[in-house]
């Protein structure tokens, strides 16, 4: 199976021979392998030219698509997303490869736990988190159709089968009462790993900005405990989760990618495991929080 | 003077009093008055765009506005005010006529270099301090090499550059590839032959204005 980061690029090779209005902006990651086309520009290593043209573009009446390694697409030229898109009311699609450890042997130059608590933070973006290609060309084709703000966070880890809906869908109902186990993006299948034989509803979530509070309020029922499993910074929807559910008492466990920094090499999936993202850490997780 | 019209340079001075409520400051020394004045006045067509990189000390911008009719002249008092649409760094989303919003330095000329790659006509003002900051130059390095020629940015250089550019900045965006020029800031006859768009130009322009301080 292919992966997302694949699939992007398959589909913004076509985004550009079928629309006129889209154009791609790269600094060097991804250039060659999207190839060249007269409205795919590359920018080489700047990152802050990378959101400014993007910005630009946009204020032509273009669709700009901007993309790389998370870090350098949020991270570093952050304040041009603000301003630049943000404060000038202007659109664009940014799509991130990387995720919180993908390249994990990069070190930690090239890990982004914390870009959607990011991006979170400014006004009028909306965030998508796929876990299956499929669902990373949807939210892509969507975004391509719009003309606001949207941030698509890919990673090399994903679900085996994709969640149909794009937003919050409840895939298996608990008793009522049933804590809620809420598992964004490529989390669902440690997720539902870790939650086979336990009671409790679980939902999915792909779309985390807006967050959806309602469809939340409404899943949890009469229960009072929610889960919330992020693959980035630990309790980055927490807030979100906290303003939901205001008005009634309830309990929230957020797993997240811890804050201290891992100081360690390896594969993605040692650092999922390192988490406790995997699904024997999540299990630990939930026998500790739950009754 | 409260509703929308024409006027002249020679109105800018009680214009900028009316803006700041200020009667004895000496306008002509604001940096960038008379070479945005020669912008609107001389230059700019429709469908070419102006992006005030140097977002701070607006007033002069905002007073060649409502002196070419964009901005309401009544719109003058109140600035930098709760309902005013004119602040101390411009916001497109308020003020009439403002293609880019500005004040964080070093934002303009990325901005006009997308815009310049789909050949529509961009002059981009920044100042000779603001090209401190290290991202006008992944800009000035990318518009070089793209040959980007509907790009014109204007520099206004009145030595306020902490640690300065010896033998003159214009010679940076030479190395890069630019077409650059100096002129007196004040001389209305040389910006507007500087800054006129050059329709056989292969290469990004930089004018800069030299103003005293």
């Amino acid at each position: 199976m292919s992966g997302m980061r694949e699939r992007f690029y398959e589909v913004a090779r076509r985004a550009l021979d079928e629309d006129e209005r889209v154009a791609v902006v790269t600094a060097e990651i991804g250039t060659a392998t999207l190839g060249p086309h007269p409205r795919h520009v590359n920018v080489g290593i700047r990152e802050q030219l990378l959101i400014g043209v993007a910005a630009g573009l946009a204020l032509e009446g273009y669709r700009p698509v901007a993309h790389s390694y998370a870090p350098f697409l949020v991270e570093r030229p952050y304040e041009f997303l603000k301003l630049d898109l943000g404060h000038n009311d202007l659109g664009a699609v940014l799509v991130s490869t990387g995720a919180s450890y993908d390249a994990a042997r990069s070190g930690r130059t090239h890990q982004a736990p914390e870009d959607v608590a990011a991006v979170a933070t400014l006004p009028g973006w909306t965030i998508r988190v796929p876990g299956h290609p499929d669902e990373l060309e949807r939210a892509f084709r969507d975004a391509l159709a719009g003309d606001g703000r949207v941030y698509i966070r890919m990673s090399e880890e994903q679900n085996h089968a994709r969640v149909d809906g794009g937003g919050f869908t409840v895939l298996r109902r608990g008793s009522p009462g049933a804590p809620l186990v809420v598992a964004v993006g490529p989390s669902l299948a440690p997720a539902l790993a870790a939650t086979a034989a336990r009671d409790v509803t679980v939902a999915y979530l792909g779309t985390v900005r807006p967050f959806p509070r309602e469809a939340l309020c409404e899943a949890l029922g009469d229960g009072t405990d929610v889960v919330l499993v992020e693959p980035y910074l630990a309790g980055t929807s927490a807030a979100e989760v906290s303003a939901a559910l205001r008005a009634r008492p309830h309990r929230l466990l957020a797993l997240g990618v811890e804050n201290p920094e891992l100081r360690r090499y390896g594969a993605g999936s040692e650092h999922r495991a390192a988490h406790g993202l995997d699904g024997a850490g999540i299990a630990r997780s939930l026998a500790a929080f739950l009754p | 003077m409260d509703t929308l019209t024409t006027l002249g340079y020679e109105d800018l001075p009680s214009l900028l009093t009316r803006l700041t409520g200020d009667e004895k400051h000496d306008w002509s020394s604001l940096s960038t008055l008379d070479a945005i004045w020669v912008l609107y006045d001389r230059i700019l067509g429709d469908g070419d765009r102006f992006l005030l990189s140097k977002g701070h000390g607006p007033a002069a911008f905002y007073a060649v506005l409502a002196a070419k009719g964009i901005v309401p002249i009544a719109a003058l008092d109140g600035f930098g005010s709760f309902d005013s649409p004119l602040g101390y760094h411009p916001d497109r989303a308020l003020a009439p006529g403002v293609d880019f919003s500005s004040g964080s330095l070093g934002h303009g000329l990325g901005v006009a270099a997308g815009v310049a790659l789909t050949g529509r006509r961009v002059w981009c003002l920044v100042g000779d301090a603001e090209l401190e900051e290290g991202s006008n130059w992944e800009a000035v390095q990318y518009a070089g090499r793209e040959r980007l020629s509907s790009l014109t940015a204007l520099v206004i250089d009145n030595d306020s550059s902490t640690h300065g550019w010896p033998e003159g900045v214009e010679r940076r965006f030479m190395l890069e590839g630019w077409a650059a020029l100096r002129v007196d800031g004040r001389d209305h006859e040389q910006l507007a032959s500087a800054l006129a768009f050059d329709p056989a130009g292969e290469r990004p322009r930089c004018v800069v204005a030299e103003v005293a301080r």
